[in-house]
């Protein structure tokens, strides 16, 4: 409802944010996508770690990629969409975690044996019929994130399921594919990529659109997270895992939406998208009821530099200094409509803007609702107006400024976008914006990007792998959660927490090291609200490996570190993981023998004797708050509680 | 109706039902490394699965539902796309990666598609002018004999007798430095380079090398001042500029590399910038384009020519063996400066006899033979072997065969065998001349 108010349209538009999506038929499907922790990428020897070090020195090779035909002859539209572009693409090769493979200067070896046991291990877990027999296919993607223009991909079972409360959600496919490479840069005319990522093993889980809610969504994603956390072979932290959604409602459009990185976003994803689907649905309306015809809109695009010659427009003018020229075309009945807002901050002006962008490589368009602004006069407004033989009363405008070939590659997307509003929605693959709101990409890819990897030869699945991969096969959540309630005895709370976390498997670990020396209430409260709160103050958590936790956990074991310093010992760890975790502990210890922390008590009472005599009733506190301060977070709360008590009763008497 | 497993074929629409799950999706044919009790099924979704028959129902929905047989086969053609100049490009096409796609029968990437396609792969051609596609072989490289040098030698010439602007020859790259060294003995007075040009990433993939390397090659032949057969590849992994190497003497250096084609104990010819579509030359050493002289074809070579390689532990009866079956020449890949097992100065000594020619190149590939330092290299000059100076092993083998299939004469073969002819033989070797490789920071 919020989000209505802040809408401020000339047009009123119906709708609000408390959906019935029933009613609006939604249907959702999640794609999941998680690296598997194997020890080397899926078709070559390279570790699966990601580089950390700086870019100099490393080798830098630049590429172009071409569009090619699949084996039944057609070219893929988002592959096409894709050359048009016309990108140079640099790759950043550091050593050790790339080699020829990754650099398609070396065929792709065999297929990696250990991630294929884990997807099937996994894949068995979600009762998905392993196929007989796997068959990699190279999937055209011509952004340059996999180097060969395609990605690696098999698909290694089919069918599935997973109980949820609002009823069983069927598992489409799993697949096995390559990683692709880290985006680092845009530099407009070309696109960095850093290739340490290339080639890491990930597993698909792809449900149908059998998803009705947003809520339903975010619990389906956590649940096909939770299992692949419970094999204990996938990889943890922010990137490791990414769903993608396709997103549906009735007489929508099936709209694919790329890259949602965290999973709490998920409802707010499809929410906007629903929403963004309803206002197209009345802009489309909108326009039939002015009647407008697709044959209204021209095609025409006008070199309009000269309407600008004595602009006040520093966005106008840099642009012409330059020798850019200014182009318009003009969006016939489509008035008013460009301010509209689509999803919070993204009017329909904002997609126009995307696809010239996209399709022309501008920095995007200016349009006449927004008209008069970045220096653009009203006078000026007028010209373009005359000069268009539009009508300032029911016409948009549309510029954009720079080379030649990219403005009319911008305008004729942005026409063909705004000929699309009014048969309804565009199919498209969207990319999710960090507040939950989506941007175009590309137009949706079609079967004819896929066509088979023959350098890789094909994997029969026999009894051998298949009893490798039971290794792998998750348990299920239910039985998890019992048994952290009944033998662990965590409460239902801390419980769900911990499934909730990515540390699931630590806990078993854990728990299973340091047996009843450690209280697994304690291992589950550390992994999860302390872990949490550290990510909460932007400590990089991922950082924290079961080895180092381990190391800590046994400081606290053998009395060296309190549950305070375990808490330092990781923060400070993440913060800089270069220094050993035993020089930490050292620092944090609390060796400090027994005797320091006496010293420290009567020093404190010695100085403050007075003042406690005084105040009596508050002298534990007094010395509590002072001794601790003192020692900071050497020495565990509870022993210094209990020798400031001891200390007090022996010399101001009883009672403390 | 249902039918077992033998009785779908592929490019069949078919539904399978197996272990309560139906899977839907035309058949594919099976690849040579598919178990035979499987269908490799293509889903709506574009992947391929293997899928057991045994326990499985198959519903045959649509008979031929795409026709494999008409994709994957296609008729060799002759073929012409005017351009947007007036030059003529004539791309004479032999096979190899560069004019390759996916094949179903094998699973593996064979030539198949006709050059013709790489049009639609490298529209820039077409900037330069109107491109002939001659559809002359479709081998894959390793199977390239002296008959098919033959035949492209001739192919070459009716091109440039006929009147074209530029030639270039497609060619797999594992034996293109070889068919390059035959052009080269074989067409002389040439009036323009011919460039040879393949590709190590095949071109059915968005990543290949075939495109800037065709168009490299095209641009060399056109504008380049020397007359001589050449080879056009990637310089460097970036897509950045392209080499043209000395036909004879280039050596595919890496398996599969872009920039494995490389100039051996010379400096390239020229390189072709990308951005900039211009040639820029290097060497400053060529033959100049022939504008008087009449061209010379002498295409023939003598087949019963060998290459052998020297070890540790080579016996002399492969000479023997060699001589018997009536070889008329042998080329020695020796060890170092030129060198073999003394074991088999007999053997060479009695091929002398017999009229077969015997020349030592070095396996060490960089560096010029020089038997003059060693008393086996000595004893070997002395049995009548002929050193190839810095001549590659693979240009020695060819020289030493168009030598023999050209001049009746065994003293004028001898001859000129060791004299420079097409500068296969580089006499000056300049400290650059050979790679710095990694050795620490």
């Amino acid at each position: 409802m919020k989000l209505m108010k802040s809408m401020k349209n000339d047009y009123s538009l119906s709708g609000t944010m408390d959906f019935n999506y029933d009613e609006l038929g939604l249907r959702v499907g999640l794609e999941v996508h998680q690296q598997l922790d194997t020890k080397a990428k899926l078709f070559c020897k390279c570790s699966t770690k990601l580089y950390e070090g700086s870019f100099e020195g490393v080798a830098r090779i630049e590429r172009y990629l071409r569009v090619t035909k699949s084996e039944i002859g057609e070219v893929d539209p988002a592959a096409v969409f894709e050359f048009m572009k016309g990108k140079k693409i640099i790759y950043l090769a550091p050593s050790n975690h790339t080699c020829g493979v990754e650099l398609d200067e070396e065929p792709p070896h065999e297929l990696n044996r250990e991630a294929l046991e884990i997807a099937l291990g996994i894949a068995m877990g979600f009762k998905s019929k392993v196929v007989d027999e796997v068959h990699v296919m190279r999937k055209i993607v011509v952004d340059g994130s996999n180097t060969t223009g395609f990605q690696r991909t098999a698909i290694i079972a089919l069918g599935g399921e997973l109980d949820d409360d609002e009823g069983i959600v069927r598992i489409q496919t799993i697949c096995l594919e390559e990683d692709s490479a880290r985006k680092i840069d845009d530099l407009g005319d070309a696109v960095v990529y850093n290739l340490d990522r290339l080639g890491i093993p990930l597993i698909e889980i792809a449900t149908a659109p059998d998803i009705k809610s947003p809520e339903q969504a975010l619990r389906v994603a956590s649940k096909i997270g939770l299992m692949l956390r419970l094999t204990n072979k996938v990889k943890r932290g922010l990137g490791t895992i990414r769903q993608d959604l396709n997103i549906s409602i009735k007489d929508g459009a099936k709209i694919e939406i790329k890259g949602v990185q965290r999973l709490e976003l998920l409802p707010k994803v499809i929410m906007y998208e629903v929403l963004r689907q309803l206002k197209l649905l009345e802009i489309k309306n909108e326009l039939i009821r002015r009647g407008v015809r697709e044959e209204d809109i021209q095609d025409r695009i006008y070199d309009v530099t000269n309407l600008f010659r004595d602009t006040k427009s520093r966005l106008i003018s840099g642009n012409v200094s330059k020798g850019y020229k200014v182009y318009a075309a003009c969006l016939k009945g489509f008035k008013g409509l460009l301010k509209l807002e689509l999803q919070p901050g993204r009017r329909f002006g904002t997609e126009l803007s995307d696809y010239a962008r996209q399709w022309g490589g501008t920095s995007g368009i200016i349009h006449t609702d927004e008209l008069p602004a970045y220096g653009i006069s009203h006078d000026e407004v007028l010209e373009l107006y005359k000069y268009l033989g539009a009508n300032i009363e029911s016409d948009a405008i549309v510029l954009t400024v720079g080379p030649e070939d990219r403005c009319i590659n911008a305008l004729r997307a942005v026409i063909n976008r705004a000929k699309e509003a009014l048969r309804g929605i565009p199919k498209e693959t969207r990319a999710a914006n960090e507040d939950g709101t989506t941007r175009y990409m590309r137009p949706q890819p079609g079967a004819a990007r896929m066509y088979p990897e023959t350098d890789v030869p094909p994997v029969k699945i026999d009894e051998r792998i298949i009893k490798e991969a039971l290794k792998y096969v998750p348990k299920d959540p239910g039985s998890v959660y019992d048994e952290l309630v009944r033998k662990y005895s965590l409460s239902q709370e801390l419980s769900r927490q911990l499934l909730r976390s990515p540390y699931i498997t630590y806990f078993y670990e854990l728990v299973q090291e340091f047996g009843d020396e450690i209280p697994p209430q304690y291992v589950a409260s550390l992994l999860t609200i302390h872990i949490g709160s550290l990510r909460n103050e932007g400590v990089p958590v991922e950082n924290l490996s079961i080895e180092v936790i381990k190391h800590a956990l046994n400081a606290l074991r053998q009395g060296r570190l309190s549950r305070d310093g375990v808490i330092n010992v990781l923060r400070e760890y993440a913060l800089d993981n270069r220094r050993p975790i035993s020089e930490l502990i050292e620092k944090y210890s609390t060796a400090l023998d027994i005797k320091y922390i006496y010293d420290a008590v009567h020093r404190v009472i010695d100085s403050n004797i007075d003042e406690l005599v005084k105040r009596k009733d508050k002298a534990f506190n007094i010395v509590m708050g002072r001794v601790m301060n003192e020692l900071r977070g050497k020495a565990d709360g509870k022993l210094v509680a209990e020798v400031v008590k001891k200390v007090l009763n022996e010399r101001l008497g009883h009672g403390y | 109706m249902d039918f077992t497993g033998s009785q779908v074929r592929p490019g069949d629409l078919v539904r399978i039902f197996k272990d309560g799950y139906v899977i839907e999706g035309i058949v594919m044919p099976l690849t040579e490394y598919s178990s035979k009790d499987l269908l490799v099924i293509k889903l709506s979704n574009g992947y391929n699965v293997g899928i057991s028959i045994a326990g499985a129902r198959i519903e045959v929905i649509k008979e031929r539902y795409i026709n494999i047989e008409e994709l994957t086969a296609e008729e060799p053609r002759v073929s012409f796309v005017r351009g947007m100049s007036d030059k003529l490009i004539s791309v004479i096409s032999t096979g190899g990666t560069i004019v390759s796609k996916v094949e179903y029968g094998t699973g593996a990437v064979k030539p198949a598609i006709t050059a013709e396609e790489l049009l639609e792969f490298v529209p820039e051609l077409k900037d330069l002018g109107s491109i002939e596609v001659v559809d002359l072989f479709r081998l894959l490289s390793e199977n390239m004999d002296p008959d098919h040098w033959t035949a492209i030698a001739n192919t070459v010439a009716k091109k440039l007798n006929g009147g074209v602007d530029g030639i270039v020859v497609t060619h797999g790259t594992d034996t293109m430095s070889y068919t390059a060294s035959a052009l080269a003995f074989a067409l002389r007075n040439l009036p323009m380079p011919i460039a040879m040009v393949g590709s190590q990433r095949s071109s059915d993939r968005p990543s290949s090398d075939a495109a800037l390397n065709l168009l490299s090659a095209a641009i060399t032949s056109l504008n380049a001042p020397f007359g001589e057969v050449v080879v056009v590849m990637h310089g460097v992994i970036s897509d950045s500029y392209s080499l043209v190497h000395r036909g004879v003497k280039v050596r595919k250096m890496h398996s599969s590399r872009r920039d494995a084609f490389q100039s051996i104990n010379d400096l390239p010819l020229a390189k072709v910038d990308y951005s900039s579509r211009k040639l820029i030359m290097i060497n400053s050493r060529y033959i100049k384009r022939c504008t008087k002289g009449e061209l010379i074809v002498m295409p023939k070579f003598e087949k019963k020519v060998a290459l052998v390689k020297a070890y540790p532990g080579f016996n002399h009866e492969i000479i023997d063996f060699l001589v018997d079956r009536g070889y008329r020449g042998i080329v020695i890949e020796g060890t170092g400066l030129g060198h073999i097992s003394e074991s088999c100065i007999s053997s060479i000594r009695r091929a002398v006899e017999d009229d077969v020619i015997i020349a030592m190149a070095t396996q060490a590939i960089f560096g010029r033979v020089n038997m003059n330092v060693y008393t086996t290299g000595r004893r070997l000059l002395l049995s009548g072997v002929l050193p190839a100076s810095d001549m590659l092993p693979e240009t020695a083998y060819v020289k030493l065969s168009w030598l023999l299939g050209n001049f009746s004469d065994l003293n004028e073969v001898r001859g000129l065998f060791t004299v420079n002819l097409v500068h296969e033989i580089n006499e000056v070797h300049e400290e650059r001349l050979f790679p710095k490789w990694y050795h620490g920071l």
